[in-house]
C-alpha cells in the first residue's frame, strides 16, 4: 500500500526550479504595471512634520507620490488590523499604512512612489523631502520599563505591551526546601528571516470584472485576504490573494504588513497593476524579525540534580509595534519547561516596545528561546553539581512511559498543554551515540595535551507542532486519469506538493506524476489558514488523506456497481479500480470520473453525487509533540576565540516520515539556522535607534564553509493524533542549536571557569571572557 | 534624457541586440530586456550569489556587472544549461541529492558550480564548501548542495 | 536598489583615458565593479559620470623583468592568482589572494580597483607593501610613480589625483632566498579581514638577514611594521624572536569600530605577527635546505 509515502521521492518541483522557471514575485509582469517604492523613516522616532513631494511628483515617470492623506477616506484615519487579538494586551499599538504624524522605527514606510521603472521610482524616492522633529527613542529592551525611559510612542504612559505568565505547581514549596538554587541571567538574540528572496506585492483592481488580485510572497495568503478586505472594506468574494513562488519565508512572510494594503490602494487610485518589491536593506529594517529577550531564571535542584522547579522573568522586545500581536511572546513562555518532567514552574514575561522594527516569530519561532532558558538553566545545574550533563537531561526527562504527558499548564487558548507522544531518552541515547559522546572526554584531553580546547554540548526540546485551527483540502479525479488536490495551504520550499501527492497516490493507486497540488490561491480553494510553526504537513495531511479516503469510497462504490462486484473485493493500483485477482475486470480512475461529470444527454449514475472528488477539513487535535537532541562538538581558539564547529549530530523526532529526504533537508537547514543564531546573527542599532548592520557584509548569515558535517538519526514516535501519525518537521533543526553550541563552548573553556550565556558570542567576546578569567595572553597583553 | 547604449550580445546561444540605459545592471537586463527570470536578485550588493551567471566562461555576481559592460560577451543563464537530453549534471545532481527548497538561491548555485567544476575537476567536501562560500541559502543549510557539488563532479569526470 | 544615473564613458586607450579625466568633474572609475557597484546600487555613491576601465586596451597585461613582475592595474585578480603561485617571485601574493573575497568577485576584480579603493582590510596593498611596490599613475599632468609606501594618504584615500589613474604596479622580487607567509583572521571564509598580516624573512644560518612585515585591518591605511622588521633583523630565526616582534606589533595602536575594539584588533595583529613569522622562517628554511 505504501509505495510512495515514508519513500524518498525526488521532488516534482524541483525541475522547473531547477532550469530557471520558477515564478517568484519579482518574475510576474502584468500588463500596463507600474513600480513602486517607499519613502522610509531615517529616524527611530519623530514627529514627521511635513512631507515635500513637490518635485518627486515632477519627474518624468512618476505616476504618484501617496502619503497617508492621500490613500483617502477611511483609510487616513485607520490603524491597521490586529490578526491576533489577546486579553493580555496592555497596549495594542499598531500603525497606520502609512505613517500618520509620527515614526516609530527606522524604516517605517511614510510615503510611496508609483513610476514607470523601479529606477525613476527610486530617483523620485530621493527627491521627497520628509521633515521630521527627532524624538527621544528607547532601543534597548532592557531599559524599556524604567521609569525615566522614553516611550516608544508619544503619548503613551510607558512601553508596556502586555504581560503574560506560565506556570503550573508549587513554586514556593519548590524553591523553599531545595538544597539548592541558582540564579542565571541571559540575553537572547535572534536576527531576522532573511529568506533569499525578499518580500513583494503585486495589486491589480479591475472593479468592473474580478475585483482585487494582490500577489504577495506571502505565507498566508489567507490571513492577508482576510486582513485587507476588511481594512479596505471590500467583500472576501471580490479580494483574491496568491502567493507564487515563495523564495523562503521563515515567520515574518507571515505577517500582514502595511505594504499590502498601501499598494492595493495605489492600484485602485492609479486604476493600473502596480508592484513592489522588497530590496535587501528594506527587508533588514522594515521586515518583522526577533530581536532581544532577557531572561532571569532561578532553578530548584536536589542533590542529584532533579529539576524541582524553574521560576523567574522575562522581558522580550515587541519592537515599535503590536502588528503581529503577541505571539512572539507566547511562543517564548508556553514550550516551558520543555522534556522535562518537573515539579513546579513560575515565568512572567512582559512585552516591551522599543523604536526598531517589529518583531514576530523567526524560524523556530520563539521555541528556541524557551528551550535554550530550560538548556541554560539544565547547564547551571550541572556545572555547579559537576554532573554530567546529558545524565543530568536523563534524569529529568518525561519516562518513555508517561505520555500523553501533561506539564501542568494550559495554552494560551486555555486546554491542558499536552505532549501526545515520545521518547525523550531514546533520542538522547541515539544522538550520543553517533556523536561519540562517550568517548568525548578522551579527544578533549589529549587535545589539550597539545594546547587545543574541544568542547561538547547537548541540548533537548520539544516542539508543539501541527497547531490548529484547521487546515482543508479537495482531491478530484480528472477524467484523463490524472488527479488534483486543491488545498488552502502556501509552501516556500517545503515541498508541499511532493508530500502531499505521495500521500494521495497511495490512498488512490496512481503514480505519483499524475498527481498535481495547487495552492496558495484564494481563488482555488476556499479557506486556509497559512503555513508557520510547523503546522502544514501535520494540519494538511490529515484533510488531504481524508478527501483522498472519500475519493477511494466513491471509486470503489461505482466501480462494484459498473464491474458487478463487490467492493471488498476491489483493489486499486495503476490508476484503476480492478477485482483482486482478475486484472482485466477493472474500470480506470479517470472513467469513473467522467461517468460521475455526464453533459447534457447523459445521467449521472443512480445512488451517485457528481464529481469524483471530495473535500475534506481536519479541524486539528493536538498539536503534535515532535521532539530531539543535539549535541554540538567544537574547537575554541583561545589566541583569537575562533570557535570550529566540528561535528554536530542530531536526534529527531517527527513522528511518522512522510519524505525522509524532505525532513532531512528541514532539520539541517533548520541547524545551520540556529548555528547562525549562536555565533553569527546580530542586528546592531546606535543609541537613537539607527540600525548599523544593514548589509550581508555587516551582518553574518551562516555560509557552507564554516558548518560542520551534521548527522542525523531518525525516531518515529507515531502521534495518535492524526491517521498518519506526522508530526511537524519545520524548524526542530533550530530550536535547541543554540544551546548546544554555547554549552560546548563553555565545555571547551571549562578550564578558566568561563561562562558564555549570551548569544550570538563573537571570537571577540570569547577573547574578553578569557582576559576576565585572566587567561594568560598571547603573543604579550599589553595589559 | 537617460544615458542609453546599443549593446550587442549572445544569451544561452542566442545573439541579442538591445538598447539598455547605462545604469541597468546585468542582471536587470536579463530578467527583464531578456526576460530571464531564472537569475534572482537577493541582496543587489555582490554578497548573495544568487544572481551568479557564467560571462564568457567563468562566474559573475550579474548585479555587479553593468549591461553595457557585457557588450560583445557570451552569457549563459540557469536557463541555457540544459539541452535537449535533459537536464544539465549539476542541475540533476541538485534534484537527486535534495540540493534546493525554496530554489531562489538555486540558479546562482547552480551556475556557480557549474563554472566550479569546469576550472576544477576533482573536488573534496572542503572544496565544494568553498567554492559556494559566497553564494547563501537560508533553507537547505548546504549539506545537500555540497553532495550535489560532489555528485556532479562525479558524472562530469564520466564516473556515473 | 538602483544606481542614480549617470553618465557612462567606455575609452579605448589610456591616453584618451587621461584626456576624458582631466575633462570630467565628478567621475568615478569603474574598474572590477566589486567594490563599486555595490555602492551605486545602495546609492551610497551617485557620480555624475562613470568611465569604465574595462573597454581601455593596454591595462591588464603582466611582464615580467629580472628585478620584479609589472602587473596592469586592470589585471584580474584571478589572473593574478594564476601569476603568484609558490614558484613565482612573488607566492605571498598569491597566498594573500586566496582570502580574497570568492572565486566569483575574483574573476572580476582587479588588483588596481582593490590598490585605488584602500579598504582598510584589503590584502593585496598589504602584500604591495611587503614588495615594496612601485605603482604608476597617469593623469592629465604626465606619468608619476609613486612608491608604494607613499599610496596610502589617509583612510580609503590613494596618492591619486581627481583626473589620475593607476595604470600598472611593479612588485619588486627579493633577491635573496626567503620564505613567505599571509594569514588573515576573518569571521567566515571569504569575508574581509578584521585583521591580516604578512610577512618576507630571509634567514641565514639562522639568522634574520631581512625582514619584511604588513598588517591590514588594524589602522585606516596599511602599514608595514617597521619597528617589528627592526627587531627582527640580526636576531635568531627562532620563537621567542618572533614572540618579541609580535609584542612589538600588538602595542600599536589600532582602530575601533561598531563591531571590533581597538583591543581585540591588536591582540589579533599580535597573534597572527607571531603566526606568519614562525611560518615565514620554516618556509625559509625549507629553501635553504633545496639550496
Amino acid at each position: 500500500m505504501n509505495r510512495y509515502v515514508g519513500a524518498e521521492v525526488l521532488r516534482s518541483e524541483d525541475p522547473r526550479l531547477l532550469t530557471g522557471h520558477g515564478r517568484y514575485i519579482d518574475d510576474i509582469v502584468l500588463p500596463d504595471m507600474v513600480h513602486a517604492v517607499f519613502v522610509r523613516a531615517e529616524y527611530a522616532h519623530a514627529r514627521v512634520t511635513a512631507i515635500d513631494a513637490a518635485e518627486a511628483r515632477t519627474l518624468p515617470g512618476v505616476h504618484a507620490v501617496l502619503t497617508l492623506a492621500e490613500l483617502g477616506e477611511p483609510y487616513a484615519e485607520k490603524l491597521m488590523v490586529q490578526p491576533y487579538p489577546s486579553p493580555a494586551f496592555a497596549q495594542d499599538i499598531r500603525s497606520y499604512p502609512l505613517a500618520k504624524d509620527e515614526v516609530c522605527y527606522v524604516g517605517e514606510p511614510i510615503a510611496v512612489v508609483v513610476a514607470d521603472t523601479r529606477h525613476i521610482a527610486e530617483d523620485a524616492a530621493d527627491l521627497v523631502e520628509v521633515h521630521y522633529e527627532e524624538l527621544p527613542a528607547i532601543v534597548d529592551c532592557r531599559q524599556a520599563l524604567e521609569a525615566d525611559a522614553p516611550t516608544a510612542h508619544l503619548d503613551t504612559p510607558d512601553n508596556l505591551a502586555g504581560s503574560l505568565a506560565v506556570g503550573f505547581g508549587d513554586v514556593e514549596e519548590a524553591f523553599e526546601n531545595a538544597p539548592h538554587v541558582f540564579a542565571e541571567e541571559f540575553l537572547q538574540h535572534r536576527g531576522g528571516a532573511h529568506s533569499m528572496e525578499c518580500r513583494g506585492v503585486i495589486a491589480r483592481d479591475q472593479p468592473h470584472d474580478e475585483g482585487l488580485t494582490i500577489y504577495s510572497s506571502t505565507q498566508a495568503p489567507y490571513l492577508v485576504r482576510a486582513t485587507v478586505a476588511r481594512y479596505l472594506e471590500d467583500d472576501e468574494s471580490r479580494v483574491r490573494v496568491i502567493a507564487p513562488d515563495v523564495g523562503g519565508g521563515f515567520g515574518p512572510k507571515a505577517g500582514v504588513y502595511p505594504e499590502e494594503i498601501v499598494i492595493p490602494l495605489a492600484a485602485r487610485i492609479l486604476k493600473r497593476p502596480v508592484k513592489w518589491v522588497e530590496d535587501r536593506r528594506e527587508h533588514f529594517i522594515a521586515t518583522n524579525q526577533q530581536g532581544d529577550q532577557l531572561w532571569s531564571l532561578e532553578v530548584a535542584a536536589e542533590d542529584d540534580g532533579t529539576i524541582r522547579g524553574v521560576r523567574g522573568h522575562v522581558i522580550s522586545d515587541t519592537g515599535a509595534y503590536t502588528s503581529y500581536g503577541l505571539v512572539l511572546a507566547i511562543t517564548s513562555l508556553f514550550p516551558l519547561p520543555g522534556p522535562y518532567a518537573i515539579a513546579a514552574l513560575d515565568v512572567k514575561l512582559d512585552v516591551v516596545f522599543t523604536n526598531t522594527p517589529t518583531k514576530s516569530p523567526v524560524r523556530g519561532a520563539g521555541r528556541p528561546d524557551a528551550a535554550y532558558a530550560m538548556e541554560r538553566m539544565i547547564e547551571r545545574v550541572a556545572r555547579e553539581l559537576e554532573l554530567d550533563p546529558a545524565e543530568l537531561r536523563a534524569r529529568n526527562f518525561v519516562p518513555s512511559d508517561q505520555f500523553p504527558y501533561q506539564p501542568g499548564h494550559k495554552t494560551a487558548q486555555g486546554s491542558p498543554v499536552t505532549y501526545d507522544s515520545g521518547d525523550f531518552h531514546g533520542c538522547l541515547d541515539k544522538v550520543k551515540e553517533i556523536a561519540d559522546y562517550d568517548n568525548f572526554k578522551s579527544r578533549q584531553a589529549a587535545a589539550r595535551l597539545d594546547g587545543r580546547y574541544l568542547g561538547i554540548g547537548v541540548s533537548a526540546y520539544i516542539e508543539d507542532t501541527g497547531m490548529g485551527p484547521y487546515e482543508g483540502a479537495t482531491v478530484r479525479v480528472q477524467p484523463s486519469g490524472k488527479v488534483q488536490i486543491q488545498a488552502g495551504t502556501a509552501s516556500q520550499g517545503q515541498g508541499h506538493a511532493t508530500v502531499f501527492a505521495q500521500v494521495v497516490a497511495d490512498q488512490l493507486g496512481v503514480g505519483i506524476d499524475d498527481v498535481v497540488y495547487q495552492s496558495a490561491d484564494t481563488a482555488m480553494f476556499p479557506l486556509g489558514v497559512g503555513t508557520v510553526a510547523s503546522r502544514t504537513v501535520v494540519a494538511a495531511s490529515t484533510a488531504i488523506f481524508n478527501a483522498a479516503d472519500e475519493v477511494r469510497q466513491k471509486a470503489v462504490a461505482l466501480a462494484a456497481d459498473l464491474l458487478e462486484a463487490a467492493e471488498a473485493d476491489l483493489e486499486l493500483a495503476d490508476g484503476t479500480v480492478f477485482v483482486k485477482g482478475s486484472p482485466t475486470a477493472s474500470v480506470g480512475l479517470g472513467e469513473l470520473a467522467r461517468q460521475l461529470t455526464p453533459f447534457n444527454t447523459q445521467a449521472v449514475p443512480e445512488g451517485f453525487t457528481p464529481g469524483l472528488e471530495a473535500t475534506s477539513y481536519n479541524v486539528t487535535k493536538g498539536p503534535p509533540t515532535a521532539s530531539g537532541s543535539h549535541i554540538a562538538e567544537l574547537e575554541v581558539d583561545i589566541d583569537t576565540g575562533a570557535v570550529t564547529l566540528l561535528k554536530y549530530s542530531v536526534a529527531h523526532d517527527c513522528g511518522r516520515m512522510l519524505n525522509p529526504q524532505l525532513v532531512e533537508g528541514q532539520v539541517l537547514g533548520g541547524v545551520v539556522h540556529g548555528l547562525g543564531n549562536a555565533l553569527y546573527e546580530r542586528m546592531y542599532y546606535d543609541e537613537v535607534g539607527q540600525p548599523q548592520s544593514t548589509n550581508y557584509g555587516e551582518y553574518f548569515l551562516p555560509l557552507a564553509a564554516e558548518m560542520p558535517p551534521i548527522e542525523i538519526v531518525h525516531l518515529e514516535t507515531l502521534s495518535p493524533l492524526n491517521p498518519l501519525g506526522v508530526k511537524g518537521a519545520g524548524e526542530g533543526g533550530t530550536i535547541p542549536a543554540a544551546n548546544a553550541v554555547i554549552a560546548a563552548i563553555e565545555n571547551a573553556l571549562a578550564p578558566f571557569g568561563i561562562v558564555v550565556n549570551d548569544y550570538p558570542v563573537d571570537p571577540q567576546r570569547i577573547c574578553e571572557l578569557l582576559d576576565q578569567a585572566s587567561v594568560p595572553s598571547p603573543a604579550g597583553d599589553p595589559g | 534624457m537617460p544615458d542609453t547604449r546599443n549593446i550587442t550580445l549572445t544569451v544561452n546561444g542566442e545573439p541579442m541586440a538591445a538598447q539598455v540605459e547605462t545604469r541597468v545592471h546585468l542582471a536587470d537586463f536579463l530578467r527583464q530586456d531578456a526576460r530571464l527570470t531564472g537569475t534572482h536578485l537577493g541582496c543587489e550588493h555582490g554578497v548573495c550569489g544568487s544572481c551568479t551567471v557564467i560571462v564568457d566562461g567563468e562566474a559573475v555576481r550579474s548585479c555587479l556587472m553593468l549591461a553595457v559592460q557585457a557588450d560583445g560577451k557570451s552569457v549563459t543563464t540557469i536557463e541555457g544549461l540544459a539541452d535537449e537530453d535533459g537536464m544539465h549534471p549539476v542541475q540533476r545532481a541538485f534534484q537527486d541529492n535534495h540540493g534546493l527548497q525554496c530554489g531562489f538561491c538555486t540558479p546562482g548555485m547552480v551556475m556557480t558550480l557549474t563554472a566550479y567544476l569546469g576550472e576544477n575537476g576533482e573536488p573534496d567536501d572542503r572544496d565544494i564548501r568553498e567554492a559556494i562560500s559566497g553564494n547563501m541559502c537560508r533553507c537547505t543549510g548546504y549539506q545537500g548542495i555540497v553532495a550535489a557539488g560532489l555528485q556532479a563532479a562525479e558524472e562530469l569526470r564520466g564516473g556515473i | 536598489m538602483k544606481p542614480a544615473p549617470f553618465t557612462y564613458h567606455d575609452p579605448t586607450t589610456v591616453s584618451e583615458l587621461v584626456s576624458l579625466l582631466g575633462s570630467l568633474e565628478d567621475a568615478r572609475l569603474l574598474a572590477g565593479g566589486q567594490s563599486l557597484m555595490a555602492m551605486l546600487n545602495l546609492r551610497l555613491a551617485q557620480p555624475e559620470h562613470l568611465v569604465d576601465l574595462n573597454t581601455v586596451a593596454g591595462m591588464d597585461g603582466i611582464e615580467a623583468s629580472a628585478t620584479g613582475l609589472r602587473v596592469g592595474s586592470m589585471v584580474r585578480q584571478a589572473t593574478l592568482l594564476k601569476n603568484a603561485g609558490p614558484n613565482t617571485g612573488i607566492p605571498v601574493v598569491g597566498e594573500a589572494l586566496r582570502w580574497v573575497g570568492h572565486f566569483q568577485t575574483r574573476t572580476r576584480g582587479t588588483i588596481g580597483g582593490s590598490l585605488s579603493h584602500l579598504d582598510p582590510a584589503a590584502e593585496l596593498p598589504a602584500v604591495s607593501l611587503l614588495h615594496d611596490a612601485e605603482l604608476t599613475v597617469e593623469g592629465p599632468q604626465g606619468v608619476r610613480r609613486v612608491p608604494m609606501r607613499e599610496w596610502p594618504r589617509g583612510y580609503m584615500t590613494p596618492n591619486v589625483g581627481e583626473h589620475e589613474v593607476l595604470t600598472s604596479i611593479e612588485f619588486r622580487y627579493w633577491d635573496e632566498p626567503h620564505g613567505y607567509a599571509f594569514e588573515e583572521f576573518a569571521r567566515r571564509h571569504g569575508d574581509f579581514a578584521l585583521v591580516a598580516v604578512g610577512a618576507l624573512l630571509a634567514v641565514s644560518d639562522g639568522v634574520i638577514t631581512r625582514a619584511a612585515v604588513a598588517i591590514a585591518g588594524a589602522t585606516p591605511t596599511p602599514a608595514r611594521l617597521d619597528e617589528a622588521e627592526k627587531a627582527l633583523v640580526g636576531q635568531a630565526a627562532r620563537p621567542d624572536t618572533f614572540r618579541s616582534a609580535a609584542n612589538i606589533v600588538r602595542q600599536r595602536e589600532a582602530m575601533s569600530d561598531a563591531y571590533t575594539d581597538a583591543r581585540y584588533r591588536q591582540r589579533l595583529a599580535g597573534v597572527l605577527t607571531e603566526r606568519v613569522l614562525m611560518k615565514a622562517a620554516s618556509r625559509a628554511a625549507e629553501t635553504e635546505e633545496d639550496r
